[in-house]
């Protein structure tokens, strides 16, 4: 800045900047303290800064008495397993919609699959009337809506790439109470409750949307003539994806993957409604501190810190690709 | 080995027709150049060749099988792009072993030949560096010896020289020429500058809004263009052109003489006019004209000439060297 | 750059992802669709009765869904106020010349990224425990009266906790927007004789509506279905005092089973969320097509 600014007034915004910095962190700075007292000295009021017997048994009663090992290794399999699949399915549809986009629809095609569609819906429509009771049977007419969308489907991977794209990132926008009951339901039939399966099933399909929007963003910024060059030589598609393409896309996929890893490990909601013991996050862990017996202030400060300490490292190290994953690239 | 033939090959984007109906052949160990104006189709059609892009109608022939429905990397040709296209994660050495790789050579051939290349194109001290440390003409070599390790039946050259500053583009230029003297293979080159064309073809194909205007050999398209659009493409500075009577009168629609073919004198001469402007250069002068009632002229004396802006002078051409075309702008017969 | 054989390559490429997402919101959605025209209670022995529209009739008049409905908009509402103003005055801030920005700013971004129930919690039990919370101690030296956060004020230590995880999002993004205005525009503005106050309405903020816009339309669409926080804290109570939409489902879904009741009450959700989504999707639209 090239206006000066008189001493008073850069003293009073520094202060004011730090005092609001301070008193936005304070929670989590509170947290940590309280997380080295014992119980009395956390319970105690009015609140003490000093003269605290400073312990780590808080520490070794969540670590030795609860399940926490579990729980945190549930959050490390689930964060990281879940992403790394979505990355497996994002990247090949990343390089699809920026190096092999559809920029106008195949009007032939197009009519092709409206009258496809058009057959599938009646076909369907009609078996579901023929089979009379059964219909109601999700494992009857699952099957049966599942390859009537055949068409549908194709349709939207034919349109152009950009509304592809919004309609992936639509998706993400859905509300998981909209969809809870028939998730929740299929879970108990199909024996998917409180499985690391299950859980990580769903939110890979969060983040899928969001993986892929931003690998396709940073594949973008790859020059194409690179990767027709390794076809002239010879590349198979595979090939070019796995030499050419993903070592130049690293920095773009470790942004992605940390955004990616800090979203699943913070989500609360499909963690908190489809486990129970076996395959619960660290979320659900916490989450049962909200029905306790007896002193647990500084065990659930304990727990708190545990429970954030990896997400705020990751976090702070992944501030720039938050705002381009959070907000869809609408603001750079 | 190294033949290309293209038979009514088309190209349209969409209602766009890029590339019209080109037929075009090429033998063995020719150093084939596509040369044209902007938007002309000369990048297009080579990408076709390539396998880059697929054709719209017609047929893709390479050393008498139909490469047509082949993929880029089955057409056994190799390529250089214009922004060189280097593998920016990978070293000198890596870059040119990479064709070698996906070909699954084994190891000791390929440091045999990445050897060898690097050596050719004087790359042995810069093997271990990445494309981002090299100069804008290391790495036009780089890409030169990542086709070259493939042995491929033809070379393409994508404007290579383009993005290089003047004294470079001369010594790559030359080094280019060199190449294809050594290697004997076909090289198809493409190139808007029409010296580039000039000095290292066999035989140029000169591309007119996606369709073939004329090909033959260097000087045969100075000295016997077939139509106006290769007459002033070709040679610089550019064929002066008269309609009017002076062409009526030698029975043609248009008459053409080149710059170097244009006698001019301060007493007498056919076309009568005023310097607007002329440039010493020492070794030559050119100077232009407005020629009454024709228009631009460029004349190109030799050494000096005291000719200066606003003076009257007389302009002769040089009958046995000069062109005429008809209506159509096509080339009639002298 | 197309051939034949990278636009087939593209097509079986995306076609897993195109697959998965649309079998993951078609097929649950319409499901809840089904399901919410039907009487179909997992604790009800009674059969399984097709209502048609008459359970959304019920849901949408039933108080339970109006109070709900009227506590999601008030969470909303205030949720976006505090964190979006409060966004604006940090990140205005920030972008000053401040001693140790860098630290200062993970100190203000660092709450985002603390999980939803222990912020909760932490606030619950470490800040408004009526006994020996902080803000005890903060009320009681300025001498003012203690408040009850979760018996008396249960919706607003709901705001605030939630505002406190979301002002970040809205002072990073909104931070980042400030960044990309020209020095030279606040330069030409001084010389043309505008103060502190004139220069932020008429440069700034118009200059930072678009990120404004995005911030509230994407905290819109999260806050929709704030559910954590709720949980672990009020479990929707005093009452419903702080049952939003969200929990509502919740609760008719997994605690009482009504799996009719809560379908509908779903579709209500997913609509209200599309409302926004359909705003937010042309502004990135809009960002795409550039």
């Amino acid at each position: 800045m090239a206006v000066r600014q008189s001493i008073g007034r850069r003293i009073g915004v520094n202060v004011l900047a730090w005092a609001i910095g301070f008193i936005i962190f304070f929670p989590i700075l509170w947290t940590i303290l309280t997380s080295f007292k014992t119980e009395l000295d956390a319970f105690a009021f009015p609140p003490k800064f000093f003269s605290v017997h400073w312990t780590l048994e808080n520490y070794k009663g969540v670590l030795d008495g609860s399940n926490y090992p579990l729980f945190a290794y549930n959050s490390i399999v689930l964060s990281i397993g879940a992403n790394v699949v979505g990355l497996l399915i994002a990247i090949p549809a990343a390089w699809s919609m920026a190096f092999a986009p559809t920029v106008v629809p195949d009007r032939a095609l197009t009519r092709k699959l409206y009258a496809a569609m058009l057959g599938a819906i009646v076909l369907a429509a009609a078996i579901l009337y023929l089979i009379g009771d059964a219909r109601y049977d999700w494992r009857i007419y699952g099957p049966i809506v599942a390859i009537a969308c055949i068409p549908i489907v194709y349709w939207v991977m034919t349109r152009r790439t950009p509304d592809v794209l919004m309609w992936m990132l639509s998706t993400k926008m859905m509300p998981g109470v909209g969809v809870l009951v028939p998730i929740f339901l299929w879970f108990r039939d199909l024996n998917l409750l409180d499985t690391r399966f299950g859980v990580g099933l769903m939110l890979m399909l969060m983040n899928l949307p969001i993986i892929i929007w931003m690998l396709y963003t940073y594949f973008k910024e790859i020059p194409v003539g690179i990767l027709e060059a390794a076809r002239m030589d010879g590349a198979s598609l595979m090939n070019e994806i796995v030499h050419v393409l993903t070592p130049m896309a690293t920095p773009g996929i470790a942004s992605t993957m940390l955004l990616a890893v800090i979203l699943s490990w913070n989500e609360a909601f499909w963690t908190l409604n489809l486990t129970t013991h076996n395959a619960a996050p660290l979320t659900a862990f916490i989450a049962s501190y909200s029905a306790p017996e007896g002193l647990f202030w500084a065990k659930l400060s304990a727990a708190s810190t545990l429970a954030i300490a990896p997400i705020l490292v990751l976090g702070w190290l992944s501030q720039k690709q938050l705002v381009r994953g959070l907000t869809f690239g609408a603001v750079k | 080995m190294g033949s290309i033939e293209l038979q009514q090959v088309r190209k349209s984007f969409g209602a766009v027709n890029i590339i019209k109906g080109v037929d075009l052949e090429i033998k063995n160990g020719e150093f084939v150049v596509f040369v044209g104006p902007s938007g002309c189709g000369k990048s297009t059609l080579l990408r076709l060749i390539a396998g880059l892009e697929d054709v719209t109608g017609g047929k893709v022939v390479i050393d008498g099988k139909d490469a047509t429905d082949l993929g880029p990397a089955q057409r056994g040709l190799a390529m250089v792009f214009q922004s060189y296209a280097l593998y920016p994660h990978m070293s000198v050495r890596n870059n040119i072993a990479f064709p070698l790789k996906m070909a699954k050579a084994p190891k000791d051939i390929i440091d045999a030949k990445v050897k060898r290349a690097a050596a050719t194109l004087n790359l042995t001290d810069y093997l271990d560096r990445r494309p981002g440390q090299l100069s804008g003409g290391q790495r036009q070599r780089v890409a030169i010896g990542r086709a070259i390790v493939r042995e491929p039946s033809a070379f393409l050259f994508d404007e290579p020289l383009s993005n290089l500053d003047a004294a470079l583009r001369v010594q790559m230029r030359l080094e280019i020429g060199e190449l294809h003297n050594a290697l004997k293979t076909t090289m198809i080159y493409v190139t808007h500058d029409q010296v580039e064309a000039m000095t290292m073809a066999d035989k140029i194909v000169v591309l007119d809004l996606g369709a073939i205007a004329q090909v033959g050999a260097p000087l045969d398209l100075y000295n016997r263009p077939d139509n106006l659009f290769v007459a002033r493409f070709i040679g610089s500075p550019t064929m002066n052109i008269a309609k009017g009577p002076s062409a009526a009168k030698r029975g043609a629609d248009s008459i053409g003489i080149r710059p170097e073919h244009t006698d001019i004198s301060t007493t007498a001469g056919e076309w009568p006019g005023t310097v607007r402007i002329a440039e010493h250069l020492g070794s030559e002068t050119f100077v232009y004209v407005d020629v009454d009632g024709v228009g631009p002229f460029t004349v190109r004396v030799d050494g000096e000439a005291p000719l200066h802006t606003d003076d009257r002078v007389f302009l002769n051409p040089r009958e046995p060297r000069l062109h005429k075309f008809n209506a159509a702008g096509q080339r009639i017969a002298a | 750059m197309a051939t034949q054989q990278t636009v087939t390559a593209g097509r079986i490429l995306v076609a897993p992802s195109v697959i998965l997402l649309f079998a993951w919101m078609l097929g649950p959605l319409a499901r809840t669709l089904y399901f919410s025209t039907l009487h179909y209670n997992l604790l009800d022995g009674s059969a399984i009765r097709y209502l048609g529209f008459q359970n959304y009739l019920d849901f949408l008049s039933d108080p339970n869904f109006i109070d709900a409905l009227e506590n999601t908009l008030v969470l909303v509402f205030s949720t976006l106020f505090i964190s979006v103003v409060g966004g604006i005055f940090v990140a205005l801030l920030m972008d000053q010349q401040v001693i140790g920005l860098n630290l200062l700013r993970l100190m203000v971004i660092a709450p985002f990224f603390v999980m939803p129930t222990v912020s909760a919690l932490v606030w619950k039990n470490l800040l408004m425990n009526p006994e020996s919370g902080f803000f005890l101690w903060i009320t009681k030296s300025l001498h003012l009266p203690a408040p009850v956060w979760f018996t008396n004020w249960p919706m607003l230590s709901v705001i605030l906790i939630v505002s406190w995880e979301w002002l970040p999002f809205a002072s990073l993004i909104l931070l980042t927007a400030l960044q990309s205005l020209d020095l030279e525009q606040k330069e030409a503005a001084q010389l043309d004789g505008a103060g502190a106050i004139p220069y932020f309405f008429y440069i700034v903020l118009p200059h930072i509506s678009r990120a404004i816009t995005v911030v509230i339309l994407i905290e819109t669409i999260f806050l929709l279905s704030v559910f954590a926080e709720i949980l672990v804290t009020t479990s929707g109570g005093p009452g419903d005092a702080t049952t939003n939409i969200a929990f509502l489902v919740y609760k008719q879904a997994l605690l009482d089973f009504d799996v009719g009741g809560a379908s509908a009450g779903g579709i209500v959700a997913v609509v209200l969320a599309n409302i926004a989504a359909i705003f937010l999707m042309r502004v990135i639209g809009k960002n795409l097509e550039a």
